[in-house]
């Protein structure tokens, strides 16, 4: 809100036109990045025929009816996607935070090598696993399951977990587990007792990039399932041919999929920073 | 007994000296495994099947046949295109999201009314789902009869583009660039507001045009974020997948196909594991050849400018 006005005393006009200009141009760019999900989320109150209408309709009277047809449908794939996204990060949180919590505490001369190779894990482009995955599944019955799903978001997120977390519990400072070694208290009570409360809001922050990645996640899911456990990010997909294509029902659904992500994203914001630079920016 | 306690400590019931004794290592190793048995072992099996000629269809015979899935994909006219294809889409990509977020970033980088709001809705795009993007461009926007850009091409008296058909690995690449604008952006604006503001009223004061205090001071001090947008970028858009299998299926022909969609179509199409398996490999390599390089610049920098 505020502005430090460190150059008061030369604001000149020329000064003022020229932000306001840039102000503008910021504002033109931004809408027109923000067109194309505008668009789609107009398409979803307005009738097929409308959606289809050349030339574009902009005033029309929303309609809830795509939201209906769209619904039945649209709650396997939501209960699928729900439960690999929290499944996977619930998983990368409790293989990841003992983790991310040794190599904050116990620093080793090898802690930053495992941190590196952790990332380095993130370098395996999907198609470099998926052929033996999609064999080992096939035999193991976990083709198109919630739990074979669930494996491979937890391998997505799993590095990141360790590296955000680390990251928030080297900031604690270290006196305070020093006091509490003085105190007798042992790994796990460090962890449950002070690790753990003091970067809840570090947990928050990844539990939330970890929810986005795997909700949005294609390969896996297009590759290892195919209708049982099929999430949201499959279903959508099934709209990608244009004929007898339904647009207003399918911004509806595509709308249902894509808000809680981007509620997410914007409370979150700031910590997406962190999270997709590995801490790298700050 | 328990009421005396602190609350957190009271479930930690077992005396810390006796029993399980838990070790950093102890701590680490299950996130290790976990990662290994889920990425090294299988891209070791990868390696291993690509000296195959290996065919879902023809189970049963599986040759051993050294490098020659790496010969045909490597002497194959076609499959070099693809190769290519998956460098112009990911340079492509990343030369226009570095230079329009980082104008984003610039224009967001001043006080101005609904900045914070402006930001906030600026990352949308970063964070619908790539299928809906690719559906959403595909039909809505990129359509030649009904489509939105098609109306606007008529409305300054052009002719109705079939964009994809026509230009598809532009339109693929727009429509990426889209996606991926807003986390350049995001970097980027994060790594010009370190910037100390008293180098700047230093260089003002000496006089320095807006251009010297770009190329002297914005510049420099943007390299670590700017890299980082590389590396990360480059990680990613080389294993763009969702984006063409919703929009062109790497179509018309081989014009946007890709590594990854390519291997997607040897292995879950044609089932030639052998083949797929090796191109997976060459994605792999190259990825990693990428990140192995670009980290070495990063670190490079990082330690030239003192930490």
């Amino acid at each position: 809100m505020t502005v430090v006005p460190t150059r008061t005393g030369t604001v000149s006009d020329r000064y003022r036109v020229r932000n306001a200009v840039l102000t503008v141009i910021t504002y033109v760019i931004a809408l027109a990045f923000l067109f194309p999900l505008v668009w789609m989320i107009l398409a979803a109150f307005k009738t097929e025929a409308q959606a289809f209408q050349v030339p574009p309709v902009f005033a029309f009277t929303p309609t809830l009816e795509n939201f209906q047809n769209a619904l039945p449908t649209y709650f396997h794939a939501l209960r699928n996607s729900l439960v690999a996204a929290i499944g996977s990060t619930l998983f990368a949180f409790i293989l990841g935070l003992p983790a991310a919590f040794a190599l904050a505490v116990y620093p080793t001369q090898r802690a930053q090598g495992v941190l590196t190779w952790m990332l380095s894990t993130k370098f395996m482009p999907a198609v470099g696993v998926i052929v033996p995955l999609f064999l080992l599944f096939r035999n193991l019955h976990l083709l198109d399951t919630l739990p074979g799903l669930i494996l491979m978001y937890t391998t997505m997120n799993l590095p990141l977990v360790v590296w955000m977390m680390h990251s928030y519990m080297t900031e604690i400072p270290y006196a305070i587990y020093e006091a509490a070694k003085v105190d007798g208290a042992s790994v796990a009570q460090e962890f449950f007792g002070i690790a753990l409360p003091l970067s809840m809001p570090g947990v928050a922050a990844t539990a939330l990039l970890c929810l986005i990645f795997a909700w949005n996640e294609v390969f896996f899911a297009l590759n290892l399932t195919n209708s049982e456990a099929a999430p949201l990010s499959v279903f959508i997909g099934q709209f990608k041919t244009s004929e007898g294509l339904f647009w207003a029902k399918m911004s509806a659904a595509a709308t249902l999929t894509v808000l809680p992500v981007l509620i997410f994203g914007w409370v979150a914001q700031r910590q997406l920073v962190r999270g997709l630079s590995f801490g790298a920016v700050k | 007994m328990t009421a005396v306690l602190p609350t957190t400590v009271s479930g930690t019931a077992p005396a810390p000296k006796r029993g399980l004794r838990l070790t950093p290592a102890a701590l680490i190793w299950p996130a290790m495994i976990y990662l290994i048995a889920t990425t090294q072992v299988p891209f070791f099996m990868t390696v291993y099947y690509s000296f195959f000629r290996y065919n879902l269809v023809i189970p049963g015979a599986r040759p051993f046949i050294g490098l020659e899935n790496y010969r045909n994909l490597l002497t194959d006219p076609q499959n070099l295109h693809i190769l290519w294809n998956t460098i112009v889409l990911a340079g492509g990509t990343l030369i226009l999201t570095l230079i329009i977020g980082g104008a984003l970033a610039m224009l967001l980088n001043r006080d101005f009314p609904g900045r914070t709001l402006l930001r906030t809705l600026l990352i949308s795009s970063f964070l619908v789902m790539p299928i809906v993007t690719a559906v959403v461009w595909k039909n809505m926007l990129m359509n030649p009869v009904f489509g939105f850009f098609s109306w606007v091409v008529t409305q300054f008296g052009g002719q109705p583009v079939d964009w994809l058909a026509q230009y598809p690995m532009a339109s693929v690449i727009a429509m990426i660039t889209w996606e991926w604008t807003p986390f350049a952006m995001l970097i980027l604006l994060t790594g010009l507001q370190s910037l100390p503001d008293d180098q700047l009223e230093a260089a003002r004061l000496d006089g320095a045009s807006p251009i010297q205090e770009f190329q002297h001071i914005v510049l420099p001090h943007w390299m670590q974020a700017i890299q980082v947008v590389v590396l990360m970028e480059t990680i990613a858009l080389l294993q763009v997948y969702g984006e063409i299998y919703g929009s062109t299926s790497g179509g018309p022909g081989i014009a946007t196909t890709n590594l990854p969609y390519f291997i997607y179509q040897k292995a879950f199409a044609e089932y030639n594991i052998g083949l797929a398996s090796a191109a997976g490999v060459l994605t792999v390599i190259l990825t990693n050849v990428l990140a192995v390089y670009l980290l070495r610049l990063i670190s490079r920098t990082r330690s030239s400018q003192g930490g």
